[in-house]
């Protein structure tokens, strides 16, 4: 197979920026979800200020979530990867490290639906912000990131199939690009919100 | 050809090294001295924001794409840094 050098970029998209215009919107995309999430995160400080956070219930399922937390960066290498194997046209390489980073997208969306919050509910940490209303913004923010996670493996789904079909390639790497900024940016998300819900 | 791309992987792999570092030192700090310290949020704070860095720098490749993508990146934590800080301390 031919094989493009490492950091090929595929050749100027005829626009009149010279920058493919998927990347661009993508780009557009994530500027206006930093706003997004800014707001949620502007709101869990309030609320934080000013009733408190149980915090009992965060220092116990720290080991958990740091779990977690290395889960999602370690599918942000691999989405990494793929890309440079995309641009390489490294067939082999790209196809399981695209599956590895959804897997791993999948497993921290499962912990965190189904093992992190049944045991935070169980707690006393409810929707319904009694008797802590820190938990409604929790579950807010947290659950608006995990979406996000799902939709970047079904994402990544849909360039799996463009794999297997044969539709990428080091000239056709712009959808892989589009989907890694997106899936480095929620996890770039992850680590504000590790950082201010579970650590401070 | 072939050493450019193991220099890239490598780099990938070198970024990805030192979140993990970075991150479990985060999770030593608060777990053994804990986030009451007036020095540790700081730290802790100052820690997410490298690892941020890194991540828009190297796995997004800020670092080596038009200036352009940067300030579309940057302009908007300017503007969340202001919401964010005149929600926490009204005038």
């Amino acid at each position: 197979m031919e094989q493009a050098p490492a950091h090929a970029q595929p050749s100027l998209p005829d626009t009149t920026t010279g920058i493919h215009n998927n990347k661009i919107g993508v780009w557009l995309f994530i500027a206006s979800e930093v706003m997004f999430f800014s707001s949620l995160i502007a709101a869990l400080m309030l609320i934080r200020a000013s009733a408190g956070k149980p915090r009992e219930l965060f220092v116990s399922s720290l080991l958990l979530v740091t779990v977690n937390t290395f889960v999602l960066v370690t599918s942000s290498l691999f989405m990494a990867l793929s890309l440079a194997f995309v641009r390489r046209g490294r067939r082999r390489a790209y196809l399981p490290t695209l599956l590895i980073t959804a897997v791993l997208g999948t497993i921290f969306v499962s912990i965190q639906f189904l093992v992190e919050y049944p045991r935070l509910m169980s707690e006393g940490l409810t929707f319904n912000g009694v008797p802590y209303i820190f938990g409604s913004i929790f579950y807010l923010l947290t659950g608006f990131h995990g979406m996000h996670v799902l939709v970047g493996v079904l994402w990544i789904g849909v360039m799996l199939i463009r794999g297997l079909l044969g539709h990428l390639g080091p000239s056709n790497s712009i959808g892989v690009e589009s989907v890694g900024l997106y899936w480095h940016f929620v996890d770039a998300v992850w680590i504000v919100l590790f950082t201010i819900i579970y650590l401070i | 050809m072939q050493a450019a791309h193991s220099s890239s992987v490598l780099k990938y792999v070198g970024v990805f090294v030192a979140l993990a570092i970075v991150t479990a030192i985060e999770v030593g700090i608060a777990f053994v001295i804990g986030p009451t310290s007036a020095l540790v949020i700081p730290v802790l704070v100052i820690a997410a924001v490298a690892k941020i860095a890194l991540i828009a720098m190297f796995f997004m490749h800020l670092r080596d794409d038009t200036k352009w993508f940067a300030l579309l990146f940057m302009y908007p934590f300017l503007l969340a840094g202001l919401l964010i800080f005149w929600t926490v301390f009204p005038a």
